[in-house]
């Protein structure tokens, strides 16, 4: 790693002359552009920040042009959406994931981004070009692109797993992991039912819930960041994550293995994005092109440890994971999916069932399957109204009754004494 | 009995602190784990000086703290001293009443209520980025508000209404009386408003998340925005330093108190 | 400025009335608004009827609040006196000292308590496993939820309690030793009748957190633990379902003012609380 970095250093240095070199056509329009402002709004953890003598992408950029560059960060791709739809902020460059980008293109959110002054562009090879979620090319560059598996600790697992199934298995009781997420945690029970990610059908929606209800039954532990943590630290046997972050797990914990389950997976693509009513359209080009420069592409390879699609940086034999077999897979050894825009209904169904997942609670022995067709209906709720209470919500208005009881108990009692010290 | 409390109180705060002291060991682990530790080492914090977008990020959560707890104190104070004043009548009581509500409502349908006021009033006046420092400011020194009326108004009514009048019998102006003889009298209770304000400045994190805007994230928003990479440690490094400056200015202001304490004990005899 | 207090309304409040109007008020007919209204704007009981399905979260919510809120008042309130009965001195640092781990983000120390409770590598179970004790399961269960809005929320519990008794008249609690009264007495008839209105806000400034908290429940309660608070974030974070959201926020909002607002009818005190 320490040596990746001094040769990292060294690759900047000597292209930081050649680069100002080539930008010299339309230098008068760059240099007008000194001293404005660039709004980018990233992933959390999502771009190499100078630590360690690696390169600080954004101080770099604004070194280079002069332009400033205000950076923000958000956990996920709805978040993020909500946050620019919901108004009151904007921003100019964005990287979200190839299903939210179709919807923000669906939604007039993203401006097309002129190629031409994108020369850096040539790095992306052609298989990364037009994919669905932008068939024509115009509104986005790949920024990452990874996959989804399933990590395993071989001290508990004897046996490699092949399947997503592991999930469901009930040896590892309370040693399971679960994507915190409903996108994702939906795919994993699509795979193992052999359905498409982006099904529109509500009956197969409710299957795929019903699936990943029947998973309580190990009790999962939904989980986010929480992952590195308790895979490190060998609290859970089995966890779905992406394939970079397992690399860095497994830096940490030896015991760690990887698979891509015979399902298939998920596979993504995160790409830099302008956003309409951007303030700053050229900036944002500059910024864009800057991110495929080979050698800021390879210094956020490095950090973010996912893969890149950009060519000059998987075919570098000095990048650390250089033809790393799980990170570049060849291409059909596994299946693997991308996930595309859903439409608003799915999309509501998708919440208000994954509301119904997190909020399951499994009724021991064969009643799961009535009592969930019993339950859940898609848009209306008139019929979830006369439903009976689950037996731990009876427990809860149980116990919360009795304290109200008590309470009101003390109350009379005070008045109570009250009126017979009054009355002596 | 006296061991007896002894104990209680150690347990106590050796709940409060239990999890502190966990972070401080793992600011000087040699992984990026914090689940394993793999040695001692200081590279958190040499990262730390070298990541700006953390430091930004406690600078930004430092000045939005300062700036809304002096606000909310001066405003609060103001409002303290003209509700002791008002006569029992329904703007009073009003008053009291929405001054409970920040503190009575669910920081979540705070900071949601906040943001969607701002987002119509940004729609009203054709302003893209109306979420920013601003309403940051305006969330916070909102919900810091109550906190610092009900410390001082209860100060307030402890003082002696006549010393006032008494010093403008004595010649003082209205507003000089004020300053001179009502304010140091109340001045425990506008500090304990403006340290409690300060501290749930700096640790809240749910009104800010739906409150702030482009370029200015605080702390605990930066944090929250790793949930899908993992939590540098450079985090705990950070919060170790916090920790340990402001433990030791407390104990120096501590050391200082008594030695003052001595001299005007001294003194007297 | 009047020399007497008659005014019904003072002009130094003014600002604050402004603000409060603005700033409070205001934003709460937001949520009314949003809660009877579709993505369209237009007019619907929809979100409020979509309620019943989170009958069992609020439920669960409401719970654990009451539960947390009680454990904070066992624990605070002896610490309170406790911290009240040392000289000035040492209860100017012990005060501090209650409000310092709040100075750290409330994020970062949630984190820590997992490494805490955790199963194979926590700090505790290690600890028991060094002992030869069987290990405990903690994490991911609602023990943990509760655990980490304790401690989380203790400070406010204790820092109320405590102002309230470090004001009490001290002649008076002598005075009432003098006249025979025993220890236990004196506390019962004397201490904890006069602290009443710290313990009422103390126990809205824990028991309205922790009905509400969303980060606690994730990271410490495994995401199995879905609290109301979770599910309107949801709702605004990862749905932009802002009706919806707002319905439930609006409910919990109800909810609480009334339960606070009985509490304070029954404990008496009608001038606000005491901090």
């Amino acid at each position: 790693m320490k040596k990746i970095c001094s040769l990292l250093l060294a690759m900047v240095l000597a292209c930081l002359p050649c680069a100002t070199a080539l930008a010299a056509p339309d230098q008068s329009e760059i240099d007008a552009l000194r001293g404005t402002k660039l709004y980018v709004y990233n992933w959390g953890e999502y771009i190499s920040d100078g630590v360690d003598d690696t390169l600080d992408v954004n101080k770099a950029f604004t070194e280079k042009y002069g332009i400033e560059v205000v950076y923000d960060t958000y956990d996920n791709n709805e978040v993020m959406y909500s946050k620019l739809k919901g108004g009151g902020v904007s921003y100019d460059v964005v990287i979200p994931s190839d299903y939210m980008i179709e919807r923000m293109i669906a939604e007039d959110m993203l401006e097309k981004i002129n190629f031409d002054n994108i020369p850096n562009y040539k790095y992306i090879p052609e298989k990364y070009r037009n994919l669905p979620y932008d068939p024509d090319n115009e509104y986005s560059i790949p920024y990452t692109v990874s996959y989804v598996g399933l990590i395993y600790n071989t001290d508990m697992v004897d046996e490699a797993p092949d399947s997503w199934t592991a999930l469901w298995d009930t040896d590892y009781e309370n040693r399971i992991l679960m994507f915190n997420n409903p996108r994702d945690a939906f795919a994993i029970a699509q795979s193992v039912l052999g359905m498409d990610y982006n099904m529109e059908s509500p009956v197969a929606w409710k299957v795929a819930a019903e699936l990943l209800m029947d998973q309580k039954n190990v009790s999962p532990v939904y989980v986010n960041d929480e992952v590195f943590n308790k895979m490190e630290g060998g609290e859970a046997a089995y966890a779905p994550y992406y394939v970079g972050d397992y690399l860095t797990m497994h830096d940490n914990n030896e015991a760690l293995a990887f698979v891509y389950p015979k399902e298939g997976v998920n596979y993504f693509v995160d790409a830099a994005c302008i956003l309409k009513g951007t303030k700053n359209k050229r900036a944002a080009e500059l910024y864009l092109d800057f991110l495929n420069e080979p050698d800021v592409a390879l210094a956020n390879a490095e950090y973010i440890c996912y893969g890149s699609p950009h060519s000059e940086v998987y075919t570098n034999p000095d990048y650390t994971y250089y033809q790393n077999a799980l990170l570049y897979p060849e291409e059909g050894a596994f299946k693997t999916q991308l996930f595309t825009n859903l439409s608003p209904e799915t999309l509501q169904l998708m919440s208000t069932l994954w509301d119904d997942v997190k909020n399951y609670i499994p009724t021991a022995g064969s009643g799961t399957h009535d009592f969930f067709f019993g339950e859940v209906n898609s848009g209306s709720t008139e019929q979830t109204d006369g439903k009976k209470l689950t037996p731990e919500a009876r427990k809860y208005a149980i116990c919360i009754g009795v304290f109200l009881l008590l309470c009101l108990a003390y109350v009379i009692f005070r008045y109570a004494r009250k009126k017979y010290r009054e009355s002596i | 009995m006296k061991i007896g409390s002894r104990i209680y109180l150690f347990l106590v705060f050796f709940f409060l602190y239990a999890p502190i002291l966990v972070l401080l060991i793992f600011s000087f682990n040699a992984s990026n784990s914090t689940s394993v530790f793999a040695g001692v080492s200081l590279q958190w914090y040499r990262r730390l000086l070298h990541d700006s977008a953390t430091l930004q990020a406690f600078r930004n959560t430092l000045v939005l703290a300062v700036s809304s707890s002096v606000l909310a104190t001066v405003l609060g104070t103001a409002a303290a001293v003209g509700i002791d004043k008002m006569k029992k009548g329904p703007a009073k009581t009003g008053l009291l009443a929405t001054t409970n509500i920040p503190m009575m409502n669910p920081e979540i349908v705070t900071g949601i209520s906040m943001m969607l006021l701002f987002v119509f009033v940004g729609r009203l006046i054709h302003m893209d980025t109306v979420l920013g420092f601003g309403t940051l400011l305006i969330a916070h020194v909102t919900f810091n508000l109550p906190y610092v009326i009900l410390t001082v108004l209860p100060k307030l009514r402890q003082t002696d209404p006549n010393l006032a009048e008494a010093a403008q019998d004595l010649g003082c102006r209205p507003v000089s009386a004020f300053f001179k003889v009502v304010l140091p009298s109340i001045m425990p209770g506008i500090l304990t408003g403006l340290i409690m304000a300060f501290t749930l400045s700096l640790d809240d994190f749910i009104i800010s998340y739906f409150t702030c805007g482009p370029g200015f994230q605080t702390l605990p928003i930066a944090i929250f925005a790793m949930t899908k990479k993992r939590v540098k440690p450079d985090m705990y490094a950070l919060s170790a330093l916090i920790f340990v400056s402001i433990l030791v200015l407390l104990l120096l202001y501590n050391f200082m108190q008594r030695k003052s304490d001595e001299r005007a004990r001294r003194k007297e005899k | 400025m009047k020399r007497h207090p008659t005014s019904r309304f003072n002009v130094i409040a003014s600002p604050y009335a402004v603000w409060a109007a603005l700033f409070i008020i205001a934003p709460l007919i937001f949520v009314v608004y949003y809660s009877f209204t579709d993505a369209a704007g237009a007019f619907t009981t929809e979100n409020v009827s979509a309620l019943s399905k989170y009958l069992p979260t609020f439920l669960r919510s409401i719970w654990f609040g009451i539960v947390a809120t009680l454990i904070c008042l066992v624990i605070a309130y002896p610490t309170a006196y406790l911290i009240s009965q040392k000289t000035e001195n040492i209860q100017r640092t012990m005060v501090l000292l209650v409000m310092l781990p709040m100075w750290m983000s409330f994020l970062i120390r949630t984190y820590s308590w997992m490494a805490i409770l955790e199963d194979e590598n926590g700090i505790i179970n290690g600890f028991l496993a060094n002992l030869g004790l069987p290990r405990v399961h903690m994490i991911n269960t609602s023990f943990a939820v509760i655990l980490g809005m304790v401690y989380n929320f203790l400070p406010y519990m204790i820092m109320p309690i405590y102002s309230v008794m470090a004001k009490l008249d001290r002649s008076m609690v002598e005075a009432a030793q003098d006249l025979g009264g025993s220890r236990l007495t004196v506390i019962r008839r004397c201490i904890i009748p006069m602290s009443m209105p710290g313990v009422v806000s103390g126990i809205t400034m824990v028991f309205v957190p922790s009905v509400s908290t969303f980060y606690i429940s994730q990271k410490l309660g495994g995401g199995a633990f879905d609290l109301i608070g979770d599910v309107i974030e949801r709702q605004f974070q990862q749905s932009y379902n802002y009706n919806l959201g707002a319905a439930l926020s609006l409910v919990l909002m109800v909810l609480i003012l009334i339960s606070m607002a009985v509490m304070n009818r029954f404990t008496g005190d009608e001038e606000g609380m005491a901090i």
